[in-house]
């Protein structure tokens, strides 16, 4: 038997995107089948540069430049994957996704179950979506509620650098549809991280508490984790303890992790950017209280994004759940006041 | 058993020859020119006319002047993105000046040069790139379809509405311009067969300026030219140089004329360049070299006028320093007009969402109002905390 020397692992910082990039290179690396594509993927590296390197470490059959028609990529992709092989999708915008809808909807999402499990498609779409980077319209659409409307879909959403790359690398492996859910006003957020050892983290469907706290929960998700995080801060001055739980993973959705928090601390505020009408939180919202009902000191509330199309970039910061608007609801959650 | 044996393999299994079929229409008057189609420097500028001429050139020096002037807002932070159309400035004013004035004219998110062309205040096109609001003009009152991101997208919209104005009678055609990227979008295809099913009275103009961000015309389509696109649908496709304002003047003119007259659709493809990276945020040295960039500059679409012209004593000093006074004087302006900072209200954010705003949005509405008076409170106490 030969001992090998643990290899030093070396933590610096890293961003999100490099993170994204790496979670690519490593599973194409292991898995000849993992094949990246999408518009400016290849020399330019994507338009956010995720995609950077690959098509001169694999090749561009292997990381390809596609023509510009997002219907075309997605259904290629099926086909691709009907054949064996892994697809990575890009998508460039989250707005530039609707033209692939319908093979996202009537196709991706549903071959499972019409061949009776026979013909699995394991695709990832990776879209940038949300607010907060200054871009003109259709730059900056939360178009979750779509997704995880959709049976048949897996939908993540990473907040964290560890995150991108490990739940990159469950959603390359998985042999299921994933959308995943790429936070760009994230891209460039920083975490010392070990592109050589990643650290591991929980998988697809799991939730995490990333702050523990007495008086109430936040549930969020993506762009919103860092916000939550500053207003739980906050709220200590204002004499509340707040927990706050990243979903992580939307589709599925881990309830146990939500109910167990609401239950601790009785009290609980959804917060996400996309709308509030049909978004996701209605869902959570729904779930929580049928769950925990009796240990609910105040009804769930939610803070999102306004019910409009998403506005121009002047007038953005109106319209994004901020640092302020999550306090002013946690007051509201004294409901005996 | 061999293959021969199967039923119907082969032509010597068919008892009767097929029914005779013919071609819907005759493909060979629908096929572009081999070459681009040219006018600058060739004998056909014999019948140029003077007087249209100088016109485009003084349309050129001033959309290059505009051209200059929003990347230069970029820089100052007055403008959050530009694409520029440096090199491509006889398409985007060529497809302007062929339009009367009840057409209407369908540009793509770099067409904003088109629409100033037409007429529109050059801060009302800069809109929504600055930021303040999606579009920043009344679509029907300048008959200029609202600058459209998504790509291809406007296009069935503009056979929708081609259409809908003869339904009514009207005498009214759409030109709606696209990107070689954009002609890979489904709704390319099925605005092409709709305009060409419907014999819409509207004219496509694909400005092939060789790059689509990154990725070259070879990778995003493998016909011969995009203009043979059009023979597939059943329309007249025409290849024309895009540099050569007067070739685009008249074979865009030739397609209106035609769509006027009940002709039906054209598709045009316009062979250019985009000298500048896609948009200011872009690294254009990731996926060109400069020396393609050069050879471009070479065939300018200012230069190529200004030698006709002025080879042919239709243009003097005098005229080029006057065209350049009146860039300079729409320069100015725009920077003004940029300078001043936008007038903005939150709460137009509530407004327009639907006809009749809903209890939600009013719920809302009144929250955000909530939020302004208390931080205009807050300021207030700062300033004189008494
Ligand atoms: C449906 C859609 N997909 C992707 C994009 C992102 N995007 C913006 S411009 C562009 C390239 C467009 O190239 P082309 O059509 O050749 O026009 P050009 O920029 O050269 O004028 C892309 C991919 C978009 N705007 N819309």
């Amino acid at each position: 038997m030969t001992t090998v020397a643990a290899k030093p692992t070396t933590t610096k910082p890293a961003t999100m995107a490099q993170a994204l990039n790496r979670a690519m290179r490593d599973a194409m690396a292991e898995d000849p089948t993992v094949h990246v594509m999408g518009e400016d993927v290849g020399a330019l590296g994507g338009v956010f540069r995720i995609t950077d390197g690959l098509a001169k470490e694999f090749g561009e059959d292997r990381c390809t430049d596609t023509p510009l028609a997002e219907a075309g990529i997605l259904g290629a992709a099926v086909g691709m994957a009907m054949y064996g092989l892994r697809p990575v999708v890009e998508m460039q915008f989250d707005a530039f996704a609707y033209p692939a809808f319908e093979q996202l909807i009537s196709h991706v999402a549903k071959m499972r179950n019409r061949t009776r499990g026979a013909m699995p498609l394991p695709i990832t779409i990776r879209v940038p979506y949300g607010g907060g980077i200054g871009g003109v319209e259709h730059h900056s659409d939360s178009s979750e509620a779509y997704y995880v409307a959709t049976p048949g879909l897996t939908v993540v959403t990473p907040a964290t650098v560890e995150d991108a790359y490990g739940l990159l690398r469950a959603s390359i492996a998985s042999d299921d549809p994933v959308v995943f859910l790429e936070p760009k006003r994230l891209y460039w957020s920083k975490a010392d991280w070990s592109p050589e050892a990643p650290a591991a983290v929980p998988g697809i469907g799991e939730a995490l508490v990333r702050r523990t706290g007495t008086s109430a929960t936040l549930i969020t998700y993506g762009p919103s984790l860092p916000v939550c995080m500053e207003a739980a801060e906050a709220a200590r001055e204002e004499g509340w303890d707040l927990e706050v739980v990243d979903l992580r993973s939307l589709v599925p959705f881990d309830e146990e992790t939500v109910v167990a928090s609401v239950r601790r601390t009785g009290r609980a505020v959804v917060v996400h950017e996309s709308g509030g009408f049909g978004g996701p939180g209605a869902e959570i919202a729904a779930r929580v209280t049928e769950r925990c009902f009796h240990h609910l000191e105040a009804p769930v509330l939610r803070v999102t994004g306004f019910d409009i199309p998403y506005p121009p970039p002047m007038l953005e910061k109106h319209h994004l759940p901020g640092v302020d608007r999550i306090l002013d609801t946690v007051a509201r959650l004294q409901w005996e006041n | 058993m061999t293959v021969q044996e199967l039923p119907g393999a082969g032509a010597s299994h068919r008892s009767t020859p097929p029914p005779a079929w013919r071609p819907r229409t005759d493909a060979a008057p629908l096929l572009p020119d081999p070459e681009p189609y040219r006018v600058l420097g060739t004998p056909a500028a014999d019948r140029l006319d003077p007087e249209l001429m100088r016109r485009c050139y003084a349309e050129l020096v001033r959309g290059r002047r505009y051209n200059a002037q929003a990347t230069a807002l970029t820089r100052q932070g007055r403008l959050a993105v530009y694409p520029s159309t440096v090199g491509q400035e006889a398409c985007e004013i060529a497809a302007a000046m062929v339009l009367e004035e009840q057409d209407w004219l369908f540009p793509s998110y770099r067409d904003t040069l088109a629409a100033v062309a037409r007429g529109l205040d050059p801060v009302e096109a800069l809109t929504l790139l600055r930021g303040d609001w999606h579009t920043g003009y009344d679509p029907r009152e300048r008959r200029i379809a609202p600058l459209s991101t998504p790509l291809a997208t406007q296009l069935p919209h503009a056979v929708g509405l081609a259409h809908a104005a003869r339904l009514r009678g009207d005498d009214v055609v759409a030109l709606a311009m696209v990107g070689d990227g954009g002609t890979s979008e489904g709704d390319f295809h099925e605005a092409m067969n709709f305009a060409a099913v419907w014999q819409a009275p509207v004219v496509f103009l694909v400005q092939n300026n060789g790059f689509a961000i990154s990725v070259p015309l070879a990778k995003q389509t493998a016909a011969p030219t995009l203009a043979h696109k059009a023979v597939g649908y059943g329309m007249p496709g025409r290849l024309v140089d895009g540099n050569d304002i007067a070739a685009m003047h008249e074979v865009l003119s030739e397609a209106v004329r035609r769509a006027r007259a009940g002709g039906g659709p054209t598709m045009i493809e316009a062979v250019t360049y985009r000298i500048e990276a896609h948009t200011n945020a872009d690294d254009a040295t990731r996926y060109r070299g400069d020396a393609e960039v050069e050879a471009w500059k070479a065939h300018d679409p200012i230069q190529l006028l200004e030698r006709e012209l002025t080879a042919r004593g239709l243009l003097d000093e005098a005229g080029i320093q006057a065209a350049k006074d009146a860039a300079e004087e729409m320069a100015a302006a725009l920077r003004d007009g940029m300078n001043a900072e936008p007038v903005l209200d939150p709460m137009d954010l509530f407004e327009n969402v639907y006809a009749q705003q809903t209890g939600r949005l009013r719920e809302q509405a009144a929250m955000l109002r909530a939020e302004l008076d208390a931080a205009e409170q807050d300021a207030a106490e700062e300033e004189d905390p008494s």
